[in-house]
């Protein structure tokens, strides 16, 4: 069926698969119909998918230095975009990010515009120019432009400590669908996802890394548009959601004159299980100050970046034009996504809000709701909650509790779709989790393997050798990060946000003027890292433990402080010290050229 | 001026007019949240505000990498710094 190159077929090869996954879709629908219960559907969905990105990480095995660290540099613009935008959208943008809109409203949809406001700057500051040094990963780029072993090593220390923390965030989100899904305790679920995670990247690095998020991608977008499309249908919003929920927004806003947002005490938050939250902010309302948006939106730009694992995307393709194109590809495929949640969101909050809607619960007495199925459900997995604080049987606004997880997951059910949709969802959502963990991990391992290992401790490792190290090493940190998720230390958005600002305070600023200040140099290169992230974590603690916050920067934009105090520190020690050598000059002004040979040489 | 040099001086201006593009649309325009949101230009009949923030920003963003991309390659292209294997 199938001639010639697999890089040839790509079109044909992932038509096929998405079409074999739609008819997947439909067979579950018609099983679900039959009787088949909802638990083995679920199970089905899952197995079946992760299933599928296990055969393609076998397929790409690979025992090739260049294919396992940057797929053979010959992923074409497009696929590549696809592959980054699932490397991209993790958890946190799939399970998480419409619920923290569903409940902060307007202020956190700063995320939206930071989430994708970050790649003009990538685009435009450093992957083509990353693109043609040839590197491998991002400390390769820093340790052989500032040159030194300190400056590498610097950097292999602020990229572990975002990517870390990020990664340790998507095994909780794989953690807590495969539990649900597959109906185990959550300690266990966490190691199911590892396993799912490592399948895919351990034979074949990033080669096969790519091959399985272009296949991700295809699911988690088909799973997160599909039940969107559906329900403002079903509601009768209109057919195309993004352009025609305004007279549900309004209808929000109008609720919420309605009911006001009452205060609760703190008693009665006290009887809320950890982690629900209640409806307190303005939905589509500018309900906070004009520099907390902006400030949020600021460190998330920088933090994209600065983030290694997408970067490092880029090192893939075959040309530094095609990198660029790549960065827009990405970008595309990302705001198919992105622009959906905010509507999400308001579907979701309206079908729970509105009384006019039978699916509506606000106004309707606590037991009729504490009788409904998907309450039961939902209430069970600890995810939803409702408490009559003032007496009167009646549920209120503020009497209604949910968890950010359960937007994503619960709206289906909730607005009555059948069950089959659920378990899409359940995919995508694993998809989105474990695509993201796979790029971390991966650029962690690859990171300490090529970088710390083979480039400092033993230079003279042969190829052979260099693999087994960077496998080893990748089972390691995916333990590593399974173990600390199993600890549920802070929810999904919350991590996520804080790698971002961890990656913006160390590494924005030395990646950035390593291409457009010849004058930086690796003393400069290192206080500013080192400083960055020390500013950064001194910051962070400074806020948790009750300190006063400086110029309204909070716990989630700590990167603000970083960032400022490397700039600053980088800036000064550079004009403080040496000019960088002619050689490294040259090395800087050939970056800057966009054809020709890359930097470093094609095994290095 | 070498003619490396005067690639790297058009390739700077370039980057110049993306990034005062992407200021505004990221970070400039919400500087005026509440009055974007009293004003009577409601696309889509959603709030200014609103819209911005969920998908106006996002799809300028998209539009404006696509066209740095190719003003970027038409410099380059003007340069002779193009690879055969791109096309």
């Amino acid at each position: 069926m199938i001639k010639g190159k697999f890089i040839d077929n790509l079109p044909k090869v992932y038509g096929i698969y998405t079409g074999g996954f739609l008819a997947f879709i439909i067979l579950m629908a018609v099983l679900e119909q039959a009787g088949v219960s909802a638990k083995a559907i679920g199970i089905a969905f899952v197995a079946f998918t992760v299933g599928i990105y296990a055969i393609i990480g076998w397929l790409s095995r690979t025992l090739q230095v260049d294919a396992y660290y940057v797929a053979g540099r010959q992923v074409p613009t497009v696929f590549n975009g696809m592959a980054t935008a699932a490397d991209w959208m993790s958890g946190a943008s799939f399970v998480a990010m419409a619920g923290g809109i569903y409940f902060k409203g307007y202020g956190y949809m700063a995320l939206l515009v930071g989430w994708t406001g970050g790649y003009v700057l990538v685009a435009s500051l450093l992957a083509p120019y990353l693109r043609k040094f040839g590197c491998y990963t991002v400390p390769d780029f820093i340790g052989t432009r500032y040159g030194g072993n300190l400056a590498r090593l610097s950097a292999v220390l602020v990229l572990t400590v975002a990517s870390f923390t990020y990664v340790t965030a998507q095994i909780n989100a794989t953690g807590t669908i495969a539990s649900v899904a597959l109906d185990i305790p959550f300690q266990v679920a966490v190691y199911v996802g590892l396993a799912s995670i490592l399948m895919c990247s351990l034979l074949g690095g990033m080669r096969a890394v790519t091959w399985t998020q272009v296949a991700q991608y295809i699911v988690l977008i088909i799973a997160y548009l599909l039940p969107v499309f559906w329900i403002s249908n079903k509601m009768g919003a209109g057919f195309f959601p993004h352009l025609m929920l305004a007279d549900e927004v309004a209808r929000i806003a109008e609720l919420e004159g309605q009911f006001g947002f009452v205060k609760n005490s703190a008693a009665d938050l006290a009887t809320v299980p950890k982690g629900l939250a209640g409806i307190t902010k303005a939905h589509s309302s500018v309900n906070g100050t004009n520099w907390g948006f902006i400030s949020l939106a600021i460190c998330m730009m920088a933090g994209t970046a600065s983030l290694p694992h997408v970067m490092m995307r880029y090192f893939t393709t075959p040309s530094v034009k095609s990198a660029r194109r790549s960065v827009a590809w990405s970008l595309l495929f990302i705001f198919l996504l992105y622009s959906t949640a905010p509507m999400l969101a308001t579907l979701s909050k309206l079908s729970l809000i509105d009384p006019n809607l039978a699916t509506g619960i606000i106004g309707k007495s606590i037991t009729d709701v504490q009788a409904i199925d998907w309450y039961q459900n939902w209430n069970q997995a600890n995810l939803m909650f409702v408490s009559d604080f003032n007496g009167n049987g009646t549920l209120e606004l503020n009497e209604f509790f949910m968890g950010g997880k359960a937007v994503v997951l619960a709206t289906p059910e909730i607005a009555g779709l059948p069950y089959v949709i659920s378990g899409l969802v359940a995919a995508g959502g694993m998809a989105a989790a474990m695509s993201t963990a796979d790029g971390l991990v991966l650029a962690i391992a690859n990171a300490l393997s090529h970088d710390l290992y083979y480039k400092i401790i033993d230079p003279k490792a042969e190829t052979a050798k260099r693999l087994i190290v960077a496998r080893v090493l990748l089972v390691l940190i995916g333990f590593a990060g399974a173990t600390i998720a199993a600890l549920e230390i802070q929810g999904i958005l919350g991590s996520v946000i804080w790698a971002f600002d961890f990656a913006m305070s160390g590494l924005f600023f030395p990646l950035v003027l390593g291409v457009w200040w010849k004058r930086a140099n690796a003393q400069g290169a290192v206080a500013g890292m080192l400083l960055g992230l020390a500013a950064g974590t001194w910051y962070l603690i400074h806020v948790r433990t009750g300190g006063t916050p400086i110029w309204g920067v909070t716990q989630l934009t700590f990167g603000i402080i970083g960032s400022l105090v490397s700039l600053v520190s980088m800036v000064v020690v550079s004009l403080l010290t040496k000019a960088p050598d002619a050689k490294t000059m040259a090395m800087v002004d050939e970056v800057r050229i966009p054809s020709g040979k890359t930097v470093l040489g094609k095994q290095h | 001026m070498s003619k490396q040099e005067k690639h790297w001086e058009k390739t700077k201006g370039l980057l110049f007019i993306t990034l005062a593009i992407w200021f505004v649309f990221s970070i400039g325009i919400f500087f005026f949240g509440t009055e974007m949101e009293a004003s009577s230009f409601k696309p889509f009949g959603y709030p200014l505000s609103y819209y911005m923030t969920c998908q106006g920003s996002l799809l300028a963003f998209v539009i404006l990498i696509f066209w740095f991309a190719g003003r970027q390659e038409k410099i380059d292209e003007e340069f002779g710094y193009t690879e055969r294997e791109d096309d």
